[in-house]
């Protein structure tokens, strides 16, 4: 599937919380081909700022030839996208990567931070008993959207909505089972989710993240550590955007 | 028209390769640009045996250019010849191999393994800045220099080009040990050795603390050094450092590379290549420049 680079029309850039913004584009050739868990690079304007944000699909709608991507501002780059407006133009790269693999008959979707954008085409694309964990440090995002497609547990960190604590937590706190997790957040979050599946013995794909460069496999920037010697590198490293960013827990070292 | 340039021997039919690193063996790449349209590929390094590379992460952004600590990651000389040679091979374009080892009987393992293979060049790579064994280590002495260049040359059978390191004092003492030592060509400028702090964070935003800086920012610093070692030595050159667009290869050209090389520019280009060789060939036109060797050098 090859990934395509142009410019696409931005049609709505808003702010869901603090930092945290949703920006539909109007990419039919990235829709068609897209499937959940896989990613987009974004371009900015600046030539200060060379490198492709990568940034997760979070909806994609195929007949409406539109894709939704919801990023949180990490740095000057995502500041300058999240100034786009409807009707500009935004180059991009995509779709990229290898999404998650649908499977299992009562799935666990984690999502903590701005890892939970991916989860939502997710659930919406999985057939099965979804039960939904969502983890913030404070402000919700994006969970009203998840509703309609599962049942949904919301930790914080503060307390303030949920389960306080993490996605584990809120995981033992409602003592969710499940045969497949998929799971996509901040490292730690990932290496205690992959504990807690092997301790379960249930199967989990989780979605890695690290700095990229080329974002399409070439420059060896974002590799992650396997567990045995991979076909391509011949060393124990896969590439992230390539390979993955979605890997078998048991495949990957955290 | 001719855009056709020479280097010991070896003819290229444009002055536009890519420079080491950035384009693995064009397999990624072969889904956007057409590599017979290239004057040559140059390959990422490769080792008598697979490298593990550095630690993540390995890339930060910088104003106008980034920061790499990748470590010569590579599958090996074996893999290489097996996999990466045959898919090269299938495109009208020569191949310029990277070589890099951590110590000269490495690199001579390397040079020799590669001595039978379909390989038109190979490029020493004695400036990577990333890591401690090998790389950087050989190309900071002159004398260093022209030891390795010496003994890489009694095994090469392609002709030899050294990559030069903008990490030293005098780059043209570099280029002079090299050429003594019978370098066929050089290529410069490597990455210039560089930091990032995270400043919230209060860290090395790199694992490796240290990484090459490429990309724009580096451009006018290679210019200058692609000028000066011009100056100082007969044998050719291929210039490279942020080279994005077909001015920024003719900069290099007038100051005295035969050839380029194009890096970092393809991380956002994927395109990148190709666009610069058509624009080279725009410029000649719109110039009535009949030879693309009437321009090396050109402003000296």
């Amino acid at each position: 599937m090859q990934a395509i680079k142009k410019e696409f029309k931005v049609v709505k850039n808003t702010m869901l919380a603090a930092d945290i913004y949703s920006m539909w584009l109007e990419a039919g050739e990235i829709a068609k081909n897209a499937v959940p868990g896989q990613f987009v690079s974004l371009y900015c304007k600046s030539g200060s700022r060379l490198l492709p944000r990568p940034i997760s699909i979070c909806e994609l709608d195929k007949d409406k030839g539109i894709i939704r991507l919801v990023y949180r501002i990490a740095g000057g780059g995502t500041q300058e996208l999240s100034q786009l407006k409807a009707a500009d133009y935004v180059e991009a790269m995509g779709p990229l990567g290898n999404g998650f693999t649908l499977e299992g008959k009562k799935a666990l979707l984690v999502g903590g931070g701005i890892g939970i954008p991916p989860m939502l085409e997710l659930a919406k694309q999985l057939d099965c008993e979804k039960h939904i964990v969502l983890g913030y440090r404070d402000t919700t995002f994006l969970d009203n959207d998840f509703y309609p497609y599962g049942k949904v547990y919301i930790s914080t960190e503060d307390g303030s909505v949920g389960t306080k604590g993490n996605v584990i937590d809120a995981i033992l706190a409602h003592k969710l089972d499940a045969d497949i997790i998929y799971a996509c957040g901040p490292t730690p979050m990932l290496k205690g989710i992959k504990a807690y599946a092997e301790k379960m013995g249930i199967k989990a794909q989780l979605s890695l993240e690290e700095r990229m460069a080329c974002g399409i496999g070439a420059c060896l920037g974002c590799v992650c550590k396997t567990t045995y010697i991979d076909s391509h590198s011949h060393v124990k490293n896969k590439r992230i955007c390539k390979d993955g960013p979605v890997f078998y827990a048991e495949e990957v070292e955290l | 028209m001719n855009t056709s340039v020479t280097i010991a021997g070896v003819c290229f039919k444009n002055p536009v390769t890519t420079a080491s690193g950035t384009f693995g063996s064009g397999m990624e790449y072969s889904n956007f640009v057409d590599l017979s349209q290239l004057g040559a590929v140059t390959t990422k390094a490769v080792a008598s045996k697979p490298w593990e590379g550095n630690p993540t992460p390995r890339i930060a952004e910088t104003y106008g250019g980034m920061l790499n600590a990748i470590g010569l990651q590579n599958p090996g000389v074996d893999v290489f010849i097996e996999r990466d040679l045959p898919f090269l091979k299938k495109y009208d374009t020569k191949i310029i191999v990277n070589v890099v080892g951590k110590t000269i009987e490495d690199y001579c393992e390397v040079v020799e393994r590669l001595s039978d293979c379909d390989v038109d060049m190979l490029e020493i790579n004695i400036s990577c800045p990333n890591v401690k064994e090998g790389g950087i280590a050989f190309g900071q002495s002159a004398l260093s220099v022209e030891n390795i260049t010496r003994e890489i040359k009694k095994r090469a059978k392609q002709p030899i080009i050294i990559k030069l390191s903008p990490n030293v004092t005098d780059i043209t003492e570099m280029a002079r040990a090299a050429e003594a030592a019978g370098a066929d060509a050089l290529s410069l400028i490597n990455t210039i050795t560089g930091m990032k702090i995270d400043v919230k964070r209060k860290t090395f935003v790199l694992a490796n603390k240290t990484g090459g800086l490429s990309g724009p920012a580096i451009k006018p610093i290679a210019v200058r050094m692609v000028y000066q070692v011009y100056n100082s030595v007969k044998i050719p050159i291929i210039g490279m450092g942020g080279i994005a667009d077909a001015m920024d290869a003719l900069e290099f050209i007038m100051a005295g590379a035969s050839m380029v090389a194009v890096g970092t520019a393809n991380f956002y280009n994927p395109y990148a290549t190709v666009m610069i060789a058509d624009g080279i060939k725009e410029y000649m036109i719109n110039n009535g420049v009949n030879d693309i060797k009437e321009l090396i050098g050109c402003v000296n």
